[in-house]
Order: C-alpha cells, then structure tokens, then sequence
C-alpha cells in the first residue's frame, strides 16, 4: 500500500509477554484511550492491563437461540396444526415431545450463526483489509511472535514525541511511525469490472437456460419419462400386430358389467324406468357430469348452442316438445346407445351418472318452461325460509 | 477466563521459539511435497474416482443396482451413513467437550479433528442424499412452501435427522473457521507470493490480532464449544432414534442413544488416532503432537469401547428379560444366525482389542496401537451393519426374510467414501495449518506473562 504523509498511529514492538502487559497497563494509566495491543495468541490478562469490560457476544446468542426455539416451534405448530393439519400416526397434530429434537437443533443453529455474524461484522468490524496496519513491519512482527501496541493519532492527548518517549521508557525493542495509506479510487467502468459483469451475466444466464430447457429432459433428471414399459396408443415390435395396446379375450366382461338390453336398437320399442329420485345430491352429480359432457355440444342449459363453432353437428336443444316428452329411459338410452352422429356415452358416464344427468335435464326443462304459479310457490318458500 | 496453561505442554528437549513453532506447523504448506505425498494422492483419489462413477451409474440407473432389497431397504447406505457421522464426533468432543473440560492437550490435535469431523459429515451427508435414488430432489426435506402446500413430517426422526446433521455441519464449519481466522492472517503476513497473500488476505478478513478483538474471540470461542457440546450429542441421539423410534425388534430399544453416542466418539477416535499416526510421521510433528497425545486419545478409546461392551452386553439382556420372544429371537439370530460373523467380528473388533489398552506400553506403542484402532474402524462399521441389516433381515413376515448381498456399486460408493474423505484430509494438511498456530502459541512455556497478578 502506498502511504500518506498522515500519521495514523505510533507503534511499539516488545519482545516478551511481561513487557507488553506492563506496557499496556501504563498506556492505560497515562490517560491513553484510543490504543490497542496486537498479539499473535490471547494474552493471559491482558483485558485487565487494557481496562478492558468483559465480552457482551453471549447476548446475541442467547438472544438468537431464543429466537430460533421459539421460531420453529410456532412454525411447526402452524404447518403441521394450522395451514396443513398432517394426521401422522394417531398423533395429536400439536405434539410437542415429537417438536423437541428440532426445536433444540434450531435453537443452537441460530445461536451459533447470529454469534458468527455478529461476531465478525459488528464485534470485529471485519472483513477490513484496507486497514491502515496491514503491511507494516509492525504487523508482520506481531503476527508471528512478537508483542505490540500503538496509540492512534486520533486520541485526544496524542503528542507524538511523548509517546515515542513513554514507549522508550518501558523498554520497547523498536518503535515504528504507521501512515495513513493513500486513498485509492476505482472507477465503475473499468474494462477488467466490465468484462468480469459479463461473464457473470453470461454464466448465470448459459447455467439457467440449459438447467431449464435442456438438463431436465435428459437421464436421469426427466422424471423418469422414458421407461423400458409399452404407453398407450404405443406402437410396439414385440406383437404381431404391432401395437402395444392389447384387445382383452374374446368374451371378458368389465367388473360391474351389467349388458343393456336395447343396445344397438334406435328409438326402441319399450325403455328401462328411471331407478333414481331427484334427490339433491343426484342433482348435483347430474350438473356436473351434464356439464362435463353434454354441454359442449347441447349448450349449459340444453339450448342447443354448442361451443363447437360448427366443428361437429350442433346438439339439439333439450327442450322440444319431442324430448320433454320422451320417457326418462329414452333420454338414458340416447345417452348409453348414441343416436345418428351422437355418439354412445356407456363408455365414458357410468349407469348412476346417466340417470343423474336423466333428471338434471328434466329439471333444466322444468326451469325453461316455468308458470307464473311457480312463482308464487317460490315466494312461499323463500318467506318461510327467508324470515 | 481463568485457564491453567501449566500442564501437558507441547513436548520439546528445550523451550521452543514461537517462530520455529510456526515454520514447522506451517512448513507442509510452503514446502513443495514429497513423492510419497503424491503417491498418497492418486490413491485417495483414484478410490474417490470409483465412488463417483459408482454413484454415477446409481444416479442412471437408480437404486435397483445396489443390493437393497424390499426387506432389507436400508443396507450399505445408511449403515455408512451412521458410521461417517459417528466418526465425525471425536471431532467435536476433542475441539469443544476437551476445551470446556480445559484439557490443553486438546490444542495440538483440535484444529486436525475439528477438519476431520467436517470431511466425516460431509461423507456421511452424501449418503442419506444418494438413497434417495434422485439426489437433486433432497430439497424437499427442507420446510419451504411447495405446490401442493403440504410441509415436511417433523414427527418423523428422518427429518430430525436432517435438522440434526445440517445444523452439526454448519456449527462445525463455523467452528473450525472461527479458528482458523487467526492463522490465515498469520499466514498473510508471512508470505511472499502474491496469490497466496491476496488468498490468505480474503480468508482471513484482515484479522489484525488485536486484543480488543481477541477479547470477543475468546468468549465466542467458548460459546461455540457451549453450544457444540449438547448438540454433538444430540446429533448421534438423533441418528439412533432413526432406529429406535421404528418398531422394528433389535431397534425398538431405549439404550439406544446412549449406546450410539459412545459408539460414536469410539469410532471417531479411532480414525483420528489413525490419520494422526500418519499425519505426524510424514510432516515430522512428533514434537506437537506427541506419544502422550495419542496416549490420552487411547485411553478414551478404551472407555468408550468398554461402553459399547457394555451396551451389548444389556441388549442381549433386555431381551432376554423382556420376555418378548420376538425380540429374543433377534438377539439369538444376530449372535447364531445368518450373520454371526458380522456379529462376531462386531465383538470382538470393539470389546476385546482395545482392552489391550490396559497395558500403559501397548498404548504407547504406535505399531500396536495402529493395528488396534484400524480393528475397531472396522468393528464399529460393522456394528451398523449388524444393527442395520441383521434386524430387518428376519421381521415379523417370514415369507420376506432375505439375506443381504451388497453389490459391487455398494462397495464401490463405499470405497469412495474414504476417498473422499482421505483426498480432503490429505489436501487439507497441504493448504491449512493442521495445528493452531494461535492456540498452540499460547500454550508453550513461557508464552504468558509470568505475573498477570490481576487477571482474573
Ligand atoms: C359431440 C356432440 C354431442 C354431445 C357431447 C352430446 N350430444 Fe346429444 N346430440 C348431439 C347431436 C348431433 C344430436 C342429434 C342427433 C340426431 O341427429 O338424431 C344429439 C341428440 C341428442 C338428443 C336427442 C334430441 C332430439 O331432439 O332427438 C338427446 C336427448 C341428447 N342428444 C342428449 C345428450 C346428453 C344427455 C348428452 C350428454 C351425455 C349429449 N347429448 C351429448 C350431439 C351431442
């Protein structure tokens, strides 16, 4: 480092341990506040000579490991009890022998890190390499074995040739002048800063984008995609026919396989009888299945307005006379059997879904064609519900 | 504080001169090394080299290519896993338990253990990490709010397990570091290569030795070994509740943690004696690290391994006195059974050769003591894997009973495991002062003042 001609501090170098406890209790004495001693190791009492208080790092961890127990504690509590109540093995969702062991763990992680950092930023004020101490002799001395101690130019009863006087008197080995190093300026747009700003952009941006486009589809990172198994609609060299998907024998039935009797027969002579009642819960599933699979062709309310943009026939509407007055088993057998382009939906709903959709429609139709008495029946209600 | 410094010193014919103390610690990192260090090398990194490619193939081709079984869905891993960390603790114990205990001696051989716990827990961090079959999906052990909200199980002692082990790293990182600062501004002062001064300057955040600072150092010091100390045990306590909080019979047992913990600083001294054996010759540190170190160290092993007697001794009871006759079962199956030779070697490997160590000579022997500690290294693996592999070997569904066969990439991980962990030892002894040079100062005589009739 390149010095200043401003006086930082006036620095001794003793040779042994006594000497430099001797001299720091004088230094003290003589009225000094603004000095320190540098020794390689911590000397035995050297606080004391120093009039130094003792050491308050204990109440950041204390108060850091406090935090971090009480922390985690209420974290557990509410992941585990409040915002996704686990069910773990009978055990109350709060329990706090099971919360012990990282509760305890915590506490010391926090303790031991907020010690560290305050330690290092606050006690020590460090990282401080541009120190005006580092690189003199005096530091190189004292960071090996010898001892010593210096007063700083900015201490009130700071007279230089005094203490270069004072230091002579306890018997100091050699007595060093520490500058202030010159201040130096580093301007933003220097070539090797820039270039240094664009690697990193480069890198952080190249890592990112082949981490995300590229890494997550290769082995073994792509969710184990690709697999020795044949998928559906897979062709596959291994049968005759070449596919993968294989037809069951001849003559296998489904579980819960009951045969339908008109199947294949337009508009049958004689309809099975609808097995349900309007319940509100069948009403519900209907809604849903009828809006899973009939609206997109037969519109939310059975109007005949497809969202299909004339991809596909329109559905007709539900309401013509015609299907108000189909039995309650012609509807479920156009829905199970198809009718012209409309396909079968035997494969898709099950026999309780049809029939739910069955009287789903049947309410639909009942709410486009409502009377004026209606009315009067729903205003009967909602009074006695209502107040 | 008030810490006596007047016993067991560094042992040298006549009081050395802090200078030679400090050319001689930091002599292996400015000295080019010799062949035989080199030769070392290539070993320790040739075995690391066979545990990444074994790992490499676990990672393409996944689990299914070590000898893990349904029955037995524990195997090499974990067994490694606990023998690692377990190795890790006399670390710890001899940095902070020895310090809060003012056993000076510690001082010569606290900066080595304190660096072997770190590369133990790094060895043992990797395996739980490597069971998983997909490593890089380690992160959801950590609580942070994931896409389906749902949050970590902290009943379970596997996820202590991971508080556990990050938190014991972390404070050992720290630990280690805190003393390092010192030495690396040492170091920068004396260099004079350019890189290794802008290197040692950055470690070493522009320690100055200042006493004001030394003063918070010190308390902070003693708080890490405070803080250290209950979570050293708490970390193995932790480990064996993988094990005793299952319902497994010969895990399913409360002697549990006590038995792990001195199970741990058993093994773990057992690996330091062993590395320092060898650190001390090559690097000509017979002085700092003396027969009276490894004497002490011995003595230790000796009680812990008694211990771990003892522990098998009251688990063969229990059971017997459980009346449980699945849980006598076990105890007859692990001694007679399918394994009696892991068990065998178990027992005799951790009871009956350390007590040579009775014998004050033999303790001072360094060839016998070398053959003693590398059988109990392998005795302790082999505890884990007795517990480990013997219990799930025979559970409640006899039609499951297997038997366990590592595969050759179980080996090989296993290999590199002390790959790993000897290729970071013997490149730490090269970049670090392997003894602290502050510490290890101020203990030598003459070093304190004579008359500090104030200090406290
Ligand atoms: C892919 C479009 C499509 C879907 C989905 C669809 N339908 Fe149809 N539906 C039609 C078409 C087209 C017709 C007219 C068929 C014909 O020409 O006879 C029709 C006819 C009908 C008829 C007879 C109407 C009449 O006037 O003869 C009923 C009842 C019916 N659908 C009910 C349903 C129900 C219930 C669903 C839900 C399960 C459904 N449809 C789903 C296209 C669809």
């Amino acid at each position: 480092m390149a010095r200043s001609d401003k006086l930082y501090s006036v620095a001794a170098i003793f040779d042994k341990p006594d000497g430099i406890i001797h001299a720091a209790e004088k230094v003290k004495d003589a009225g000094y506040k603004q000095f320190d001693v540098n020794t390689s190791y911590p000397i035995h009492g050297m606080d004391n000579a120093m009039g130094l208080s003792s050491s308050k790092v204990g109440y950041v961890t204390l108060a850091a490991g406090l935090f971090g127990g009480t922390f985690i504690l209420l974290f557990m509590w509410w992941t585990l009890a409040e915002s996704y109540p686990l069910f773990i093995g009978g055990k109350p969702f709060f329990s706090l022998p099971a919360f012990f062991p990282i509760t305890f763990e915590t506490s010391i992680l926090f303790g031991a890190v907020a010690t560290f950092i305050a330690l290092i930023t606050v006690f020590f004020k460090l990282p401080y390499n541009n120190h005006p101490l580092h690189d003199t002799n005096y530091m190189k001395r004292v960071s090996v074995d010898k001892y010593g101690i210096y007063i700083l130019a900015e201490d009130e009863k700071f007279d230089k040739d005094e203490i270069i006087e004072l230091f002579k008197s306890l018997g100091a080995s050699s007595i060093e002048l520490i500058y202030l190093p010159k201040e130096e300026k580093y301007g933003m747009l220097q070539p090797k800063f820039m270039l240094f700003l664009l690697v990193v952009i480069v890198g952080i941006s190249g890592a990112t984008y082949f981490t995300l486009n590229k890494l997550m589809y290769m082995t073994p990172f792509n969710w184990m995609e690709y697999q020795d198994k044949s998928n559906p609609q897979e062709s596959s060299l291994f049968f005759a026919d070449k596919r993968s998907m294989r037809t069951p024998v001849e003559g296998t039935v489904a579980r819960g396989f009951i045969p339908y009797p008109y199947k294949g027969i337009a508009y049958p002579k004689e309809v099975l009888s609808n097995p349900t009642l309007p319940s509100k819960e069948i009403l519900k599933l209907g809604k849903e299945k009828y809006l899973t699979f009939c609206s997109p062709c037969h519109g939310d309310y059975g109007e005949g307005t497809s969202r299909l943009n004339g991809q596909f026939p329109t559905g007709p509407t539900q309401h013509s006379d015609k299907v108000r007055n189909y039995k309650d088993g012609m509807l479920y057998h156009i829905i199970t059997n198809g009718q012209n382009s409309m396909p079968a939906y035997d494969k898709q709903i099950s026999r309780k879904e049809r029939w739910a959709i069955v009287d789903y429609i049947r309410v639909l139709q009942r709410a486009k064609n409502a009377k004026k008495s209606d009315l009067v029946e729903i205003k009967k209600e909602s009074s006695t519900n209502g107040q | 504080m008030s810490v006596d410094y007047s016993k067991d010193m560094v042992l040298f014919d006549r009081n050395p001169e802090l200078v030679e103390l400090e050319e001689l610690i930091s002599k292996p990192i400015d000295t080019r090394p010799s062949k035989k260090y080199f030769i070392a090398l290539a070993i320790t990194s040739t075995m690391l080299l066979i545990g990444v490619i074994a790992a490499g193939i676990t990672f393409y081709y996944g689990i299914g290519t070590w000898g893990n079984n349904q029955t037995i869905a524990w195997g090499f891993g974990i067994t490694n896993f606990v023998f690692w960390v377990g190795i890790a603790h006399a670390g710890t114990l001899i940095s902070a338990i020895l310090f809060l205990l003012r056993q000076r001696w510690r001082n010569a051989i606290a900066r080595f253990a304190e660096a072997m716990t770190i590369f133990a827990v790094m060895c043992a961090g990797i395996f739980p990490i490597i069971h998983l079959g997909r490593p890089w999906l380690a992160g959801y052990l950590f609580p942070y709010p994931n896409s389906m909200n749902i949050w970590p199980n902290f009943f379970s002692p596997l996820d202590w397990d991971v508080f556990a082990v990050s938190t014991y790293m972390t404070v050992s990182i720290l630990f280690w570091y805190l003393g390092l600062i010192p030495d690396f501004a040492t170091l920068r002062d004396k260099t004079t290569s350019k890189i290794k001064k802008i290197v040692y300057s950055f470690f070493s955040l522009g320690w100055r030795h200042s006493n004001r600072h030394w003063r918070d150092y010190e308390k902070a010091y003693m708080i890490f070994a405070g803080l250290a100390t209950p979570l050293v045990l708490s970390v193995h306590t932790v480990v064996s509740f993988d094990f005793a909080a299952a319902i497994v019979p010969g895990w399913h047992s409360t002697i549990f943690p006590p038995y792990f913990v001195a199970g741990a600083i058993f093994s773990g001294f057992a690996m330091v004696v062993t590395v320092l054996i060898v650190v001390r010759k090559i690097f000509d540190m017979e002085n700092i690290i003396t027969v009276n170190h490894l004497d002490k160290m011995n003595k230790i092993i000796l009680l812990t391994g008694s211990m771990v007697g003892y522990a098998y001794l009251m688990e063969v009871f229990i059971s017997w006195y459980s009346g449980v006759p699945t849980e006598q079962y076990v105890a007859i199956n692990r001694a007679f059974g399918d394994y009696a030779w892991a068990y065998w070697i178990m027992v005799s490997c951790n009871t009956l050769f350390p007590q040579f160590f009775w014998s004050r000579k033999i303790r001072r022997s360094i060839p016998a003591m070398f053959v003693i500690v590398i059988l109990v290294n392998v005795g302790m693996w082999f505890e884990r894997y007795v517990i480990i592999v013997s219990s799930l070997q025979r559970d409640f569904l006899p039609s499951s009973w297997t038997y366990f066969t590592p595969s050759i990439i179980d080996l090989g991980i296993l290999l590199g495991s002390f790959g790993l962990f000897f290729t970071m030892i013997l490149m730490f002894t090269r970049t670090l002062p392997v003894v602290s040079m502050s510490e290890i100062k101020a203990v030598v005589e003459g070093a304190q003042p004579s008359h500090h009739g104030g200090a406290n």
